[in-house]
């Protein structure tokens, strides 16, 4: 692992998209930052811009207005971005995925670089996912 | 000749102050993580940020607005930081005395980062950087005429000497912090210190709920980077310019070493618990208490000075 990579897998800074989401995933992303569960041990923020965000956690079901936004903020985000499906409804539709708003789950539109289920995933299955981005090897990362 | 350049450049120049900095800007978080029952990042967590956004990460230009003001934004105030702390140090570690009126060139130069940040912001043709401009404009317009006066009862309270050297000199034996006029100025100039930083009683112009963080919200990468790094350096250098005006210095030699490390770890510190116990006030607010509550404070401490207090 070069020093690159080591120090971009050192502080990864998240930014927040949800989509349609019923907000049960965002209230258990949330929970990560709380003391019991503290992501910033790994140098982990949450920031507010697109710009500064090194991984795009996306949530909640895509539907067709949301697929034009989440292509825009994608398209924003300086390279190399890692996107995190999170919950149901981010990996495959969930109970959405019949729905005729619906758009595809998330690696439909945009690369996947990880997939967290359950409905909403505990904190602990959230850090887990974000321990085997971590493990990831760089090569494994999809091109945009 | 190669010992200016090495006082430039490594110590006490940019890399010692961008490391200090560093360092301090990791304290500051693991404070504010003990603070919150937290574990807090690593050591290293300041430095891991500053190399991912330079070397790693795209640098993306605003489609409108202007590209050179935007690039060259953060280049000026990493210069202007750098070059305060220079003009501190030099004196405070005592390599070199300095020049008459250098305190009123420190100041100015103190206020470089703040309007490079204003005029990246509105470089960069983003309406909420544009509010976070605005704000910023606010805020320097009321901290600065405290910061000035500040300057002023120091210099009054140092026998009319306009050089940081001889402010240092005067306070060898009892430092500024002993008086009644001391105290009153300190409180004071921590609560400026803590404006120029931009920490949250004060951090309306990159307030993260509201208008995400404001007037940086279009940098990325390189120029981000560049930014982090102004900001690490101002962690350092005021509180050591704080150091300076009312405690007496620094001395790095022996076992003085611990004591200067203490006195601004304490400062740092002080001004993280200001800002972990506090929210974030309106600008109006902000304005009314420089202009009417610190300012009443200074004068205070003025007119005590001239009773030899």
């Amino acid at each position: 692992m070069g020093f690159k990579e080591f120090c971009f897998k050192k502080s990864l800074w998240l930014f927040h998209f949800g989509g349609a989401s019923c907000n049960n995933c965002d209230i258990e992303i949330l929970d990560c930052l709380t003391p019991r569960y503290d992501v910033e041990r790994f140098g982990m923020l949450l920031v507010g811009s697109i710009r500064h965000a090194d991984v795009l956690l996306v949530n909640g079901s895509i539907n067709q207005k949301d697929k034009k936004r989440l292509l825009e903020i994608y398209h924003q985000a300086p390279k190399p971005i890692l996107v995190v499906a999170i919950g149901a409804c981010g990996c495959t539709g969930g109970i959405f995925a019949e729905g005729n708003t619906f758009a595809g789950p998330v690696d439909k539109i945009i690369p996947v670089d990880a997939y967290i289920p359950g409905c909403p995933p505990k904190p602990e299955a959230i850090l887990a996912g974000i321990v085997k981005l971590l493990n990831k090897k760089p090569e494994q990362h999809k091109s945009a | 000749m190669l010992k200016d350049l090495f006082y430039y450049i490594i110590y006490p120049g940019f890399l010692f102050v961008a490391v200090s900095g560093g360092i301090l800007a990791w304290f500051d978080r693991k404070i504010t993580a003990w603070l919150q029952f937290r574990k807090g990042p690593p050591f290293l967590q300041p430095f891991y940020d500053f190399f991912k956004l330079l070397l790693v990460k795209e640098t993306i230009l605003p489609a409108k607005g202007s590209k050179i003001t935007f690039l060259l934004a953060p280049v000026f105030s990493l210069t202007g930081a750098l070059l305060a702390g220079l003009l501190i140090l030099l004196p405070v570690l005592n390599i070199k005395s300095g020049f008459s009126g250098d305190i009123i060139v420190i100041f100015y130069l103190l206020t470089i980062p703040s309007l490079t940040y204003i005029i990246g912001a509105l470089a960069s043709g983003n309406p909420l950087a544009a509010v976070g401009a605005s704000r910023e404009m606010k805020l320097i317009v009321s901290y600065e005429l405290t910061f000035l006066l500040i300057i002023a009862a120091i210099i009054l309270k140092a026998n009319m000497s306009i050089k940081l050297n001889e402010i240092l000199l005067v306070q060898e034996d009892s430092p500024f912090i002993g008086s009644i006029s001391g105290v009153l100025l300190f409180i004071v100039a921590v609560f400026t210190v803590q404006a120029k930083l931009g920490l949250v009683p004060f951090d309306m112009a990159e307030a993260e709920t509201e208008i995400t963080h404001g007037f940086f919200i279009e940098y990325s990468g390189t120029p981000y980077a560049f930014i982090k790094l102004a900001k690490y350096s101002m962690l350092f250098i005021l509180p050591v310019f704080l150091c300076s005006l009312f405690l007496g210095g620094l001395q790095f030699n022996g076992l003085n070493i611990l004591w200067s490390v203490l006195k601004l770890l304490g400062i740092v510190l002080l001004l993280t618990l200001i800002r972990n116990t506090n929210p974030r006030v309106r600008i109006d607010q902000a304005m009314r208490f420089f202009f009417v509550w610190m300012n009443l404070l200074v004068i205070i401490a003025i007119v005590l000075i001239l009773f030899g207090l």
